[in-house]
């Protein structure tokens, strides 16, 4: 990994009876890197502690050595940008909702953008594929075109690190792919450094250079995604039985999930055949 | 600039346009009709009936409807933003209840015989900012505003402060009963020239302090969390608006009485017509409350004159009426 970019140190954080378990990461500049696991593993408090949302009780988060703790919301709008699973069904034109992203670089005496503001807008529109319906509202477009719209207005804001929630949860397979390629794409030729909180590992696997899994508020394991997703891992953490196999193409480990039904009939039959519990 | 800010300036000259016009007939329209042509000369010959009538009446009438229909107007659209609820309006928050409370209270008490007219005022304002301040802190929790909570307590002030009102008026004489109802309906009725110009100072100062949060407000429209994502400080926006919107309708309720609709509607309406764009939304909200309530006004004063009908009871029919045919024309979601 390349030098630490987003690094947390000791971080003690949550809500209620819930809190991070003095979680410690480190994350280098370009990396495209997932959170993954189970629900109330402490994945959204991570992302909320991040962003400022939840205050943190105790450790630090640094980004490109700068405490963000000490950084006012519009400087940490400038550095931080966020995608959520949802991403809003307003009435606002896909061009005036992507030049949002330009807010924390305006003043509240500057009423109206600036040239700059709709020439970087309009980047991010094309590079994003959103320019061709910008007139539109975002009401009006489908959940996959809303999230791409949303991905342009996140880049608008040009951060320096790329916060995405669960930001295929609501789609198709076809828009996940599309989602997570443009991600992807982007990460390569920008080196923009990406944390994205995901549930589905295969798509954790398959995009993420680096992976996080988080059990009860704790870092179970962290690494590459051979070094993380295996199946004794997922039933510890999960609690549930998958079979992992290594993708012919990406050589990414694969999750294939059995019912309990299959399992049964199959048990008998498989265990001969699984010794360490591959296929 | 784009093409939009052009039809935005475009849509607010023509506002102040339709305004100054309103004004004018407002000036001449009355039981004494004034000629547009002799309107010059009145001002040189000051010991005339028409000049006084003008000075006395028409002019401070005309400058309460401009800033309180404004002022009404602007609030409603801040709340409107603020709580992402169509149905938000200066009222709702039991600020009128509230204020009206207090000045039932004071006509109970016959304070406004001793004291003088300027304490049903007084009260109206100590009434709508006691109101306030319950609702504000009523709704803190950790420190930080819960905006659900606060609507919610405004609804329920409202109900006690109406139940007040009620007991109030059925012990209080048949006269002090008529002032009670006649100021629950609104009135423009106000000689006081130093009220008149608070009022008319307060509004566009409301107005130009809402249009430097016209961006804030625009990220607001996604959630309070999405705004802060976008580098809004959004309990401080929240709490400074609160405030703006609170003091704007107590003045507004001292000064003019309860009058409704003001603020639901006219933004409403131009949200429909303009988009809900802050920006433009904002100077649109106040311009077009102004004119809505010149124009409820001259009708006020002229449909059955020489007698006057309480202006509330315009606002109501007329706004409701337009209200309704608006809605049933738009196709727009009715906000965000």
């Amino acid at each position: 990994m390349n030098r630490s970019y987003l690094s947390i140190k000791n971080l003690i954080c949550g809500y209620g009876n819930f809190s991070l378990d003095s979680l410690n990461f480190e994350i280098g500049k370009g990396v495209f890197a997932g959170v993954i696991g189970p629900n109330g593993s402490g994945k959204t408090t991570l992302m909320k502690a991040i962003t400022g949302e939840l205050k943190i009780s105790k450790g630090l988060i640094m980004l490109d050595n700068k405490n963000l703790n000490q950084l006012s919301i519009r400087e940490k709008a400038t550095k931080i940008a966020i995608v959520t699973q949802h991403t809003e069904e307003v009435d606002i034109s896909v061009e005036d909702y992507v030049l949002m992203g330009r807010m924390p670089y305006r003043t509240n005496f500057q009423f109206f953008e600036t040239k700059e503001d709709l020439s970087i807008a309009e980047k991010y529109m094309h590079l994003t594929d959103v320019f061709r319906f910008k007139d539109k509202l975002m009401s009006k477009l489908s959940g996959g075109e809303r999230q791409l719209a949303g991905i342009a207005r996140a880049l608008t804001q040009e951060p320096q690190l790329l916060l995405l929630d669960e930001p295929t949860s609501q789609l198709d397979i076809s828009h996940q792919i599309q989602v997570l390629n443009l991600v992807q794409e982007l990460n390569a030729q920008m080196g923009l450094t990406v944390l994205m909180i995901i549930h589905d590992l295969n798509l954790a696997s398959e995009y993420c250079d680096y992976l996080l899994l988080l059990n009860e508020g704790k870092l179970y394991k962290k690494g590459t995604p051979g070094e993380v997703i295996d199946y004794k891992t997922i039933e510890e953490v999960y609690n549930t039985v998958v079979f992992t196999q290594e993708n012919p193409l990406s050589k990414k480990p694969a999750v294939f999930l059995v019912s309990n039904k299959i399992l049964t009939e199959s048990r008998k039959n498989l265990t001969d055949k699984l010794p360490d519990g591959k296929i | 600039m784009s093409r939009k800010h052009f039809i935005w300036i475009g849509f607010a000259v023509l506002l102040l346009l339709l305004v100054a016009a309103a004004s004018l007939w407002s000036l001449l329209a009355g039981e004494m009709k004034i000629p547009l042509a002799s309107l010059p000369t009145i001002f040189e010959n000051k010991s005339g009936m028409e000049y006084a009538i003008l000075s006395n009446i028409r002019i401070p009438r005309l400058l309460l409807a401009f800033s309180i229909g404004g002022a009404l107007s602007i609030t409603g659209a801040i709340l409107q933003g603020i709580y992402h609820n169509p149905l938000v309006e200066p009222y709702t928050l039991g600020i009128s209840g509230g204020a009206a409370l207090a000045v039932a209270l004071v006509i109970v008490l016959g304070l406004n015989m001793s004291l003088g007219t300027l304490v049903i005022p007084a009260a109206g304002f100590t009434g709508a900012f006691i109101t306030i301040f319950l609702v504000y802190f009523l709704a803190l929790k950790r420190r930080e505003i819960n905006i659900n909570r606060m609507l919610l307590i405004g609804v329920m002030i409202s109900f006690v402060a109406s139940s007040g009102m009620m007991f109030l008026m059925s012990i209080s004489s048949a006269d002090n009963l008529h002032s009670i109802i006649f100021w629950t309906m609104g009135s423009l009725d106000e000689p006081n020239a130093t009220l008149i110009t608070v009022m008319v100072v307060s509004s566009l100062a409301g107005l130009i302090i809402s249009m430097l949060f016209a961006q804030p407000l625009n990220a607001l429209r996604l959630g309070e969390a999405k705004a802060k994502h976008l580098g809004i400080n959004s309990s401080a926006v929240i709490r400074i608006l609160f405030i703006i919107a609170s003091l704007l309708t107590g003045l507004c309720v001292a000064v003019g009485g309860i009058i409704g609709f003001v603020g639901l509607i006219i933004p409403h309406i131009l949200r429909s017509i303009i988009g809900s764009d802050y920006r433009i939304l904002l100077i649109s909200s106040f311009l077009g409350g102004s004119l809505f309530l010149i124009v409820c006004d001259i009708i006020a004063r002229t449909i059955i004159a020489p007698n006057e009908l309480p202006i509330g009871v315009i606002t109501g029919m007329l706004g409701g009426s337009v209200f309704i045919f608006v809605l049933s024309r738009s196709k727009q979601k009715m906000i965000k």
